[in-house]
């Protein structure tokens, strides 16, 4: 498939052998290899520049170790690096009781499997959740929450004619506090972020019920587009994490760097699959040398 | 070359630009390449030149991936079929893809716009795997009046499309079109149940399913090309849909897909409604990438 960015640099970094020091003109070449290996990745080109461009300012000036060959030496900045951006932050949620989450992003991205799988985490974790349906738009979107809220035995809320988000919002949350649920998700429809109608409508049930996480649902194999829409939902929304799905196939990632790099919030959560159960807290270094196809 | 700062700032704009539409490194670098020599040639292009440049280069790489489903084959017996026009067996549409990527919906858009072209037309609920995905067909199937043939959740799904295809054909119906549940390309038990509907819809007809369409994300990147060279591999595809483009995602990793598997491009996904989905045409793709008339 790639070939490893391990064996590239290996090529691109044979000029650094019997090489003392680590400068701009000895790396110039390693450093175009990393530019591409991202860009094969799909990280956003903006991201891989300024990410090239910090990886070299800290290598340059650094004494290549007696006994280490130069290219481990790069590659473990690089590395480290990346596994410093990715993995700033916490994974934990908020600790407010009831917490309340709001899962958004585009369309297909995984938002309600990741709310029943979010859901039953939780469950796991001591929670008692309760998930809303907040789709109103997709065929059938009401049906597939309701399912797998009954299969995770979670509560559940949906107003089956309602087409008014914010106030289907807040009476989920009524109904969940009758519950004692201390834990409440909102799933809602995909939405594209130069919808303005439909982020207004988001931004609207964000105001309305509060969340202490607003989510953004991504696919791991998302494109360039990946920082646009970043920006838009942050913008609107005030993002305070991401969920990475569908990082079961041998997609490498490459968005979530862009995502993260735009956003600043933490990568929460990676989906491994289409059950419920398959949902992880994130791991930075197993996605930084997937990112690097290492 | 002349004039060298304004050249290097376009040629940056444009390079940033061909990265944002995920094109990817070779065919950047490709398209990029040309548009350097033609720099060589004639130092006085400027950016707009380079854009019509960039944008011959692409409709050459794109030259006859233009899917056309009323050509032959279509609204009759299929290629290849040796069954006489009386007993006319239906032409199958096989919608196959990853998880999301919108193969029920554009299932669904198709239906109704072989409807609205005077054919006839059924669907086949075959995901029978994801929560509510047959009640999503079956609400697509209600609001724009179109036949289905479905189960539930859990049955075998080879079996329904064996069902489909009968009652498609009892009735004298055009076209079936399937409907499958997403799958990682990666899986090679889910991709096996897809060579099982294809060998259980060939024994109705050999050459069923006449089309194997790959339903790709347009917002994704280069992972596509894997997923298409999967699929490619263990179903056969015939063609490709290009969904959700109707944002800002310019879908540029088809043309990865295009260069290597040469598949021809049918229709674009344009929205969530119905008639949300237009032929693909190189012309009108390409001059909306650099923003030509
Ligand atoms: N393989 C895999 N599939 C996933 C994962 N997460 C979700 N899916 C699948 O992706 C598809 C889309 O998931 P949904 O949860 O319906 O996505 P959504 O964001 O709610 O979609 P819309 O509501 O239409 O915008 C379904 O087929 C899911 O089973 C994952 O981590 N891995
Ligand atoms: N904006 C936009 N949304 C689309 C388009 N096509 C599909 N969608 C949306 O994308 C989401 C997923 O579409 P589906 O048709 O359910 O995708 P699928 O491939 O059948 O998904 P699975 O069966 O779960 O694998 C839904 O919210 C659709 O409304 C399109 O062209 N544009
Ligand atoms: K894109
Ligand atoms: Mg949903
Ligand atoms: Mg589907």
């Amino acid at each position: 498939m790639f070939e490893s960015l391990t064996e590239k640099l290996g090529q691109a970094l044979r000029n650094l052998r019997g090489v003392g020091t680590l400068s701009e003109e000895n790396m110039a070449e390693a450093l175009k290899e990393v530019r591409s290996a991202l860009l094969s990745a799909d990280v956003h080109f903006k991201v891989a520049r300024e990410f090239v461009e910090r990886v070299q300012q800290q290598a340059v000036g650094q004494q290549v170790t007696k006994g280490i060959a130069p290219g481990q030496q790069v590659i473990k900045i690089i590395h480290d690096e990346l596994v410093r951006l990715l993995g700033e932050g916490t994974t934990a949620l908020s600790g407010e009781r009831p917490l309340k989450v709001l899962m958004v992003g585009l369309h297909g991205s995984g938002k309600t499997t990741s709310t029943a799988k979010l859901g039953k985490l939780l469950k796991k974790r001591g929670y008692r959740p309760f998930v809303v349906a907040c789709d109103v738009y997709r065929p059938a979107a009401i049906d597939q929450l309701e399912i797998l809220a009954k299969q995770e035995e979670l509560g559940f809320y949906a107003d089956r004619v309602s087409k008014d988000v914010p106030a289907i919002g807040s009476a989920a949350l009524a109904e969940a506090q009758a519950a004692t649920a201390d834990c409440i998700i909102f799933d809602t429809a995909g939405r594209l972020q130069i919808d303005q109608d439909l982020i207004e409508e988001v931004k609207r049930l964000r105001a309305r019920v509060q969340p202490d996480e607003v989510l953004l649902v991504a696919d791991g194999a998302l494109g360039q587009e990946a920082v646009n829409v970043a920006k838009a939902f942050h913008d609107a929304l005030q993002l305070t994490g991401l969920v990475l799905t569908k990082m079961d196939g041998d997609a490498r990632g490459g968005a979530a760097l862009s995502i993260k790099t735009i956003t600043g919030v933490p990568i929460k959560f990676v989906g491994t699959g289409e059950k419920t159960a398959d949902f992880e807290p994130f791991h930075p270094d197993r996605l930084a040398s997937r990112i690097l196809g290492m | 070359f002349g004039g060298r700062k304004i050249d290097a700032a376009s040629l940056e704009e444009l390079e940033e630009a061909l990265y944002a539409a995920d094109f990817g490194v070779e065919t950047t670098e490709e398209i990029l390449a040309e548009i350097k020599a033609a720099y060589a040639k004639d130092k006085t292009l400027q950016g707009q030149a380079a854009a019509a440049i960039g944008a011959a280069v692409l409709k050459r790489v794109l030259a006859g991936s233009e899917g056309a489903l009323d050509g032959a084959g279509a609204g009759g017996p299929g290629p290849g079929s040796a069954s006489p026009a009386t007993s006319k067996e239906p032409i199958v549409i096989a919608m196959i893809g990853v998880n999301g990527s919108g193969k029920t919906t554009t299932a669904a858009k198709l239906g109704w716009r072989l409807k609205e072209d005077g054919k006839t037309v059924t669907l086949a609920a075959c995901d029978t795997f994801r929560a509510a995905a047959v009640e999503q067909l079956k609400t697509w199937a209600t609001r724009l009046d179109l036949e289905i043939v479905a189960s539930h959740t859990g049955a075998d799904s080879a079996a329904v499309a064996f069902d489909a295809w009968q009652a498609a054909k009892s009735r004298g119906r055009d076209y079936l079109i399937v409907d499958t549940a997403g799958r990682l390309h990666t899986k090679h038990n889910l991709m096996e149940e897809l060579a099982k509907i294809r060998r259980v819809l060939q024994k109705n007809d050999p050459t069923a399913p006449q089309h194997r369409w790959l339903v790709v994300d347009g917002s994704l990147g280069s992972n596509s090309i894997e997923q298409a060279r999967a699929f490619h591999k263990s179903f056969g595809l015939t063609g490709l849909v290009v969904t959700k483009l109707d944002g800002t995602s310019r879908g540029g990793a088809i043309v990865g897909i295009y260069r290597q598997l040469k598949l021809p491009i049918y229709f674009l996904g344009l929205g969530e409604q119905a008639e949300d989905l237009q032929p693909f045409s190189v012309e009108n793709y390409v001059n909306a990438l650099f923003g030509l008339d």
